[in-house]
């Protein structure tokens, strides 16, 4: 077979990255709208208004940019990095056995986790770092799973924050579930809170059919769900072009609900844009589509090699519109923070990583005959038969130093 | 006691259950306003309404999906797929995430999903509507797998199954929905258990262990070789996973010879576990290796055809004639017994 014959499979580079990285995002899809309140160059708009779904929207009342509030996004965004650079550094030293960087998403992880309430609850991908992060997750939990010695690595219930989902998009079926469940209690005890999911998921697992079928599912029973893609432009190697050939926000309307495509990286934007789907969600008004327009500065995993399939240049470009970045830029020009703030944070984060690689150092595994316990809730005979056979077997090795 | 048909047992059973817990839902295709296609939810939806009783989109990982997210909100789902050939799109959901949760997340969100599944040929239906799947499911850690065989069983053991912490597959053979049987509606759930298999007819000359559509087929197997002089004790596993191995292993110490049948194809199937894990348990007590009478390793054939791939009577009473070293279609029917020890 002449394979020159057959349609290409694979995409140019160079093609890749002047289709999906034009100097001004703003042109990269005429009649999308990506909502921005924080300029890459550091200047912040006092509103946010917009046409969502044919009706103007004005986020302004959810816009929160204050000086004190913006300093703690800032943290939650340098301290996520920190955390991210060195759980990068400990699997390149061999004690983790994978990391899944987030470096680029901090603005809209950061921003979509501080939107939510305590009684909303977030169905995460893997690379959620930032919003376990705002849901109170300790910096070494989530490295309990990379370290081999968890599938887990919290309570789930205790963080209103499941634990990360492998398998793409199937949590956000579980997202939309969860949210069925949260309308049946509020209609069976309408005191409870007003309350909603979140889903979590990216470019890539916008193409698989659970993200479809939640979509439907989540439109026939309006739950009241927000689903929040990071579109950080690849899905391992593979471009955001090859997964959606019109934005991703514009599928919302497919389904009969709101669409947004919000500037990934501008948090302040981010955090009020998910604020009014939140709400919107939680009134009974139904799901929400959020597209936060990011890009993913690093590795998909540490086992990845971003070299062979997209262009220095294209990084360059990107790093100007660090989440960071601007938000610096803004706090120091707006004077609302100094040297002092940033060097103090600095600090702080260079503690969290001396007492993050201490706690990870001191992870050992607990013993496989816990998880024989750990598979059903009620009590099976052939695991425990199991059991009993592994622990006499092992047993069997107990005197084995002694006579080595 | 009252007589029902097999159908509304199962319909009583989800009544019964809905009554007791408020947090047990149903969902699935057709469910509701129609009672589902084979109407075992019939008047469910009426009588609790559409938020208990809800008539899915056509998306079996959806509803597999959201079940997920309604069990870990504290919900007990049991969800219906409309046929076993239609479980596949679920598949993901079902290995991957409901008999996984558990252990994940060390216990804490647990998966009290039952998952309804009318299963197995013989109503001449189209392809992907005959099919016996259950295999797939035995072997994932963290399911368990049940089959119910009569009316009375098929009542007690979807309470149990929903009352149950952990994710049942409940497989009912379509086949049986219109036999009728006598159901104690008073039978309290949590005084037997669906893990036990069933001793259905006692005997001493072989062991014939099988499950759902095919134990009354069984039942007339021993019937039919009791008139020849042979004794067959008749197992209704009931629990696919786990396998009651403590009773099958009892009756085959007593028999010295095992047969299994079932619908599903041989390779890789239950007769394969059991026949394996029986001569690992009991190999000393065997007078010949355990035979299997199953359904072909073919895709489930044409309706008008479905009779020729079925075990039926004359195939479990050859397997039976196997065990027996009697003349069967493997030696020739006139010919010499197959010697010991030769392959089956």
């Amino acid at each position: 077979m002449n394979s020159s014959r057959l349609p290409a499979a694979e995409f140019d580079v160079e093609e890749v990255v002047r289709a999906a990285h034009p100097a001004d995002t703003a042109d990269l899809e005429p009649g999308t709208e990506m909502l921005r309140v924080l300029s890459p160059d550091g200047t912040m708009a006092s509103g946010l208004t917009a046409r969502i779904a044919g009706e103007t929207v004005d986020f302004t009342p959810y816009l929160a940019a204050d000086a004190e509030h913006l300093r703690s996004l800032y943290r939650d965004m340098f301290l996520i990095r920190r955390f991210d650079q060195e759980s990068t550094a400990l699997q390149r030293q061999g004690q983790l056995a994978l990391w899944v960087p987030l470096t680029g998403q901090e603005a809209a992880q950061i921003g979509s986790g501080r939107a939510l309430a305590p009684q909303d609850y977030a169905f995460p991908t893997y690379r959620e770092h930032g919003v376990a992060l705002t849901r109170g997750v300790e910096f070494a939990e989530i490295l309990r799973l990379f370290r081999g010695v968890t599938n887990g690595g919290w309570d789930p219930r205790e963080r209103n924050f499941h634990l990360y989902t492998l398998v793409l998009a199937a949590q956000a079926l579980h997202a939309v579930g969860y949210a069925m469940g949260m309308q049946r209690d509020q209609l069976a005890d309408p005191s409870l809170p007003p309350a909603a999911s979140i889903a979590y998921f990216g470019d890539g697992a916008s193409s698989e059919g659970d993200v479809h079928e939640s979509m439907v599912f989540a439109a026939s029973f309006d739950a009241p769900v927000v689903f929040f893609c990071q579109n950080n432009q690849w899905a391992i190697s593979v471009p955001s072009s090859v997964q959606a050939k019109v934005p991703l926000a514009q599928r919302a309307a497919g389904y009969g609900f709101p669409g947004i495509r919000v500037d990934g990286n501008d948090v302040v934007a981010v955090e009020a844009v998910t604020r009014w789907a939140l709400e919107h969600a939680r009134s009974g008004r139904g799901p929400v589509l959020i597209e936060a327009y990011t890009y993913r500065m690093s590795a998909h995993t540490t086992a990845d090699d971003p070299t062979k399939y997209r262009l220095s240049r294209d990084e360059q470009e990107w790093q100007s519109r660090d989440p960071l970045v601007r938000l610096e830029s803004h706090l120091r020009s707006a004077g609302l923070a100094d040297d002092t703030f940033f060097g103090d944070l600095d600090a702080e984060a260079r503690t969290m990583a001396t007492e993050l690689r201490r706690a990870v150092l001191a992870m050992t595994a607990p013993d496989l005959a816990d998880r024989f316990a750990a598979v059903y809730a009620e009590p099976h005979p052939l695991i425990q038969e199991e059991l009993r056979f592994f622990e006499q077997y092992e047993a069997g090795f107990a005197d084995e130093g002694k006579h080595a | 006691m009252s007589t029902m048909t097999f159908g509304r047992a199962i319909n009583a059973g989800l009544r019964r259950a809905m009554d007791n817990d408020p947090k047990v839902v149903l969902m699935g295709e057709d469910i509701g306003k129609l009672g589902g296609v084979f109407r075992i939810t019939d008047g469910l939806q009426k009588d609790f309404g559409p938020h208990r009783v809800l008539d899915s989109p056509l998306a079996e990982a959806g509803i597999m999906g959201t079940a997920v997210g309604m069990a870990y909100r504290g919900y007990r789902p049991v969800v219906e797929i409309q046929f076993d050939g239609f479980i596949y799109p679920a598949f993901d959901q079902i290995v991957c995430q409901v008999a996984k949760l558990h252990y994940r997340t060390q216990g804490a969100v647990k998966m009290p999903i039952t998952i309804r599944v009318p299963f197995g040929g013989g109503i001449g239906s189209p392809e992907h509507h005959s099919e016996s799947p259950e295999a797939y499911f035995t072997h994932t850690s963290g399911l368990r797998v049940v089959s119910v065989s009569n009316p009375q069983d098929a009542y007690t053991m979807i309470q149990q199954a929903i009352a149950s912490d952990d994710p049942v597959l409940y497989f009912e053979p379509k086949r049986r929905y219109h036999v009728k049987g006598e159901v104690d509606e008073a039978a309290d759930p949590a005084s037997s258990d669906m893990g036990a298999a069933r001793v259905v007819t006692e005997g001493t000359d072989v062991t014939l262990v099988t499950y759902g559509p095919l134990v009354p087929t069984a039942r007339d197997a021993a019937v039919a070789a009791s008139d020849d002089g042979t004794s067959i004790e008749v197992i209704d596993l009931r629990s696919l996973a786990p396998i009651d191995f403590a009773t099958v292993e009892a009756s085959v110490r007593k028999t010295g010879r095992l047969v299994v049948t079932h619908e599903a194809a041989q390779s890789g199937g239950l007769g394969a576990e059991i026949a394996a894990s029986i001569t690992e348990r009991c190999f000393d007590y065997l007078e010949h290796a355990p035979v299997r009478i199953t359904g072909f390793d073919i895709p489930y054939p044409y309706s008008k055809l479905e009779f020729h791939h079925l075990p039926d009577l004359d195939r479990i009473l050859d397997g039976v004639d196997r065990v027996m070293r009697r003349p069967n279609s493997l030696s020739g029917l006139e010919g010499a017994p197959t010697p010991q020890g030769a392959a089956q």
